[in-house]
């Protein structure tokens, strides 16, 4: 049973308020891909994406029209290479890279992400070439995503990892400064990364997971914004009460674009990733929301205890509309694909600090940063190894999503186009940490990882 | 508060809906081609919003040889010629969103 008014707010909150499905993000394990030989590996690579993901895009644009809802991105997450070419007598994982894109290309999806290793307690010989081939990789590839975990609440920090990472970021935004650094948008440091993240670019297909799956993740920016700005001066519960509703209806159209999804393709269904994820358009922004809550810029005093309540809302509403939630699941605060960002780090409201403080309460880090060109690759690292320790400490996920913007200084920007946007360059402190990065070895997991 | 469907034949059912300014013909339009089609109108309503015309039709679908998709091609362009803008979706989109 429905009402005129319930069929006009939908048509509204598509047509108006930007609401669409960000992504469905087909998961496939290459596990059985292995194989000493690194050519038979990647044909084995290429022919089970082609086979599992051949009808995604024609299948994510069917459901789009049905139900008359945009789903913007539909793409493809892997095993991490690392465990996936550790076998091969090679010490060169570019032609897996060259691989996905391939394959990536083929079936027609933007992003392919899983190009990934997972080191927070250690590197194998297999992590450390994939670590190496980061950099040429993400050169001379289009669409594979690159990310490495170097941290997590019950392994704690590793700084090798930590320290290495400040390397390869500077190392990528070199060999692509003829696109502004570019590389960097498509390579994420986390601590705690779930296995099930549906959102480029830190998505891959965890060890847990089943053979194939679909997840989704929803937008909605917008929405709520128009949502929270009809309760101008409503009281904080009032607020609370208008997020969490919104959040449901969002994430509503994403367990059904899920699911569809997944039965057409055959696949199990895995989650709905409710992070409200912004994009450049207009009114299609996170910062907006905040600022529609009552501040005048995003990044002034009160801007942590708004995401605060902004985030957990999201979470209540979106947990009762979906029965699985998962992925990273809370407000994204990326500065380069959210325009409300952009103008708060332009018009001197938003700093560096003041982000990391914003990531203690969301998901999920410092995301499409841009900084001077000649930062140091520790001073990168202390960067990364503040944002982890956030994560570790408070059990979770953080990430960072940096790009040392080659030849730019504070007062530059770059510019990536399409859902990645424009970063201005953000200052970041000039003295150095290189002394505390050089020490190595691990920062031990925090007393609470002792739960058992 | 008035519901303008009911529970018969679930799953073949498509909301259109047409926005835009009045004018004569809108709905002389859009039911021609549904009824070329053999699609059954189930409930028309009709609102003023922002002063635009905002139309409801909820159509069985069961007897049509017509799909979703090629239907939401015909509405869109007679839209187009009506001046107005008419989307097709299928029902589940606004159940979903508004019922568990």
């Amino acid at each position: 049973m429905l009402t005129l008014q319930e069929i006009i707010e939908t048509i509204t909150m598509v047509q108006e308020e930007h609401l669409d499905i960000r992504t469905i993000t087909l998961g496939i394990s290459l596990r059985d891909c292995a194989d000493t030989d690194p050519r038979a590996s990647c044909q084995k690579i290429y022919d089970k994406i082609t086979r599992l993901a051949g009808n995604l895009v024609p299948v994510g644009e069917e459901i789009a029209r049905e139900f008359g809802i945009p789903i913007v991105n539909k793409r493809i997450s892997v095993t991490p290479i690392s465990l996936v070419a550790e076998s091969s007598h090679t010490d060169d994982y570019l032609l897996y890279a060259e691989t996905l894109d391939r394959a990536a290309a083929e079936v027609g999806v933007n992003f392919i992400g899983g190009f990934s290793a997972l080191v927070h307690k250690g590197i194998t010989s297999g992590d450390q070439k994939l670590l190496d081939t980061i950099p040429s990789a993400l050169d001379i590839t289009e669409r594979v995503c690159a990310s490495v975990n170097v941290a997590t609440t019950k392994a704690g920090i590793n700084m090798d990892a930590v320290a290495l990472m400040g390397r390869v970021i500077k190392d990528v935004a070199f060999r692509t400064s003829d696109r502004d650094g570019l590389g960097c948008a498509k390579l994420v440091v986390f601590a705690n990364v779930p296995e099930d993240n549906p959102f480029m670019a830190g998505a891959f297909h965890g060890i847990g997971e089943p053979e194939s799956v679909i997840n989704v993740g929803v937008s909605g920016p917008g929405v709520v914004k128009r949502a929270v700005e009809r309760v101008k001066g409503g009281d904080f519960g009032t607020l609370a009460a208008t997020v969490k509703t919104s959040a449901f209806k969002i994430t509503r159209m994403g367990e059904l674009v899920g699911r569809t999804a997944a039965a057409r393709l055959g696949v199990p269904f895995g989650i709905v990733d409710i992070s409200l994820a912004p994009t450049p358009a207009i009114g299609d922004s996170v910062a907006e929301i905040l600022e529609a809550m009552g501040l005048e810029r995003c990044g002034t005093h009160g801007t942590t205890a708004a995401l605060a309540l902004l985030n957990d809302a999201v979470k209540k509403g979106g947990a009762m509309a979906s029965s699985y939630v998962g992925g990273l699941s809370g407000a994204f605060i990326p500065v380069s694909e959210d325009a409300g960002m952009i103008r708060a780090v332009e018009e001197g409201a938003l700093h560096l600090d003041k982000l990391e403080a914003m990531t203690c309460v969301c998901s999920v880090g410092l995301d499409m940063i841009a900084v001077p060109g000649d930062t140091p690759a520790e001073t990168i690292s202390a960067i990364i190894a503040d944002e982890m320790a956030i994560g570790m400490i408070n059990q979770k996920t953080t990430a960072v999503r940096i790009i040392p913007a080659p030849g730019k200084q504070v007062g530059d920007s770059v510019e990536f186009g399409g859902l990645l946007g424009r970063a201005p360059v953000m200052p970041v402190h000039r003295f150095s940490s290189a002394n505390f990065i050089g020490r190595g070895g691990r920062i031990p997991a925090p007393i609470h990882s002792l739960s058992n | 508060m008035k519901y303008i469907d009911n529970d018969e034949n679930r799953g073949k059912r498509i909301i259109i809906t047409v926005i835009g300014p009045d004018r004569v013909g809108i709905i002389a339009g859009v039911t021609g081609i549904l009824a070329a089609n053999n699609f059954n109108i189930l409930d028309i309503s009709q609102t003023i919003m922002q002063e635009f015309l905002v139309m409801v039709l909820i159509v069985d679908s069961e007897n049509s040889s017509l799909d979703l998709s090629m239907l939401k091609d015909r509405l869109a362009a007679k839209g187009a010629e009506l001046g107005v803008r008419i989307d097709v979706q299928h029902e589940d989109a606004f159940k979903f969103m508004h019922r568990l």
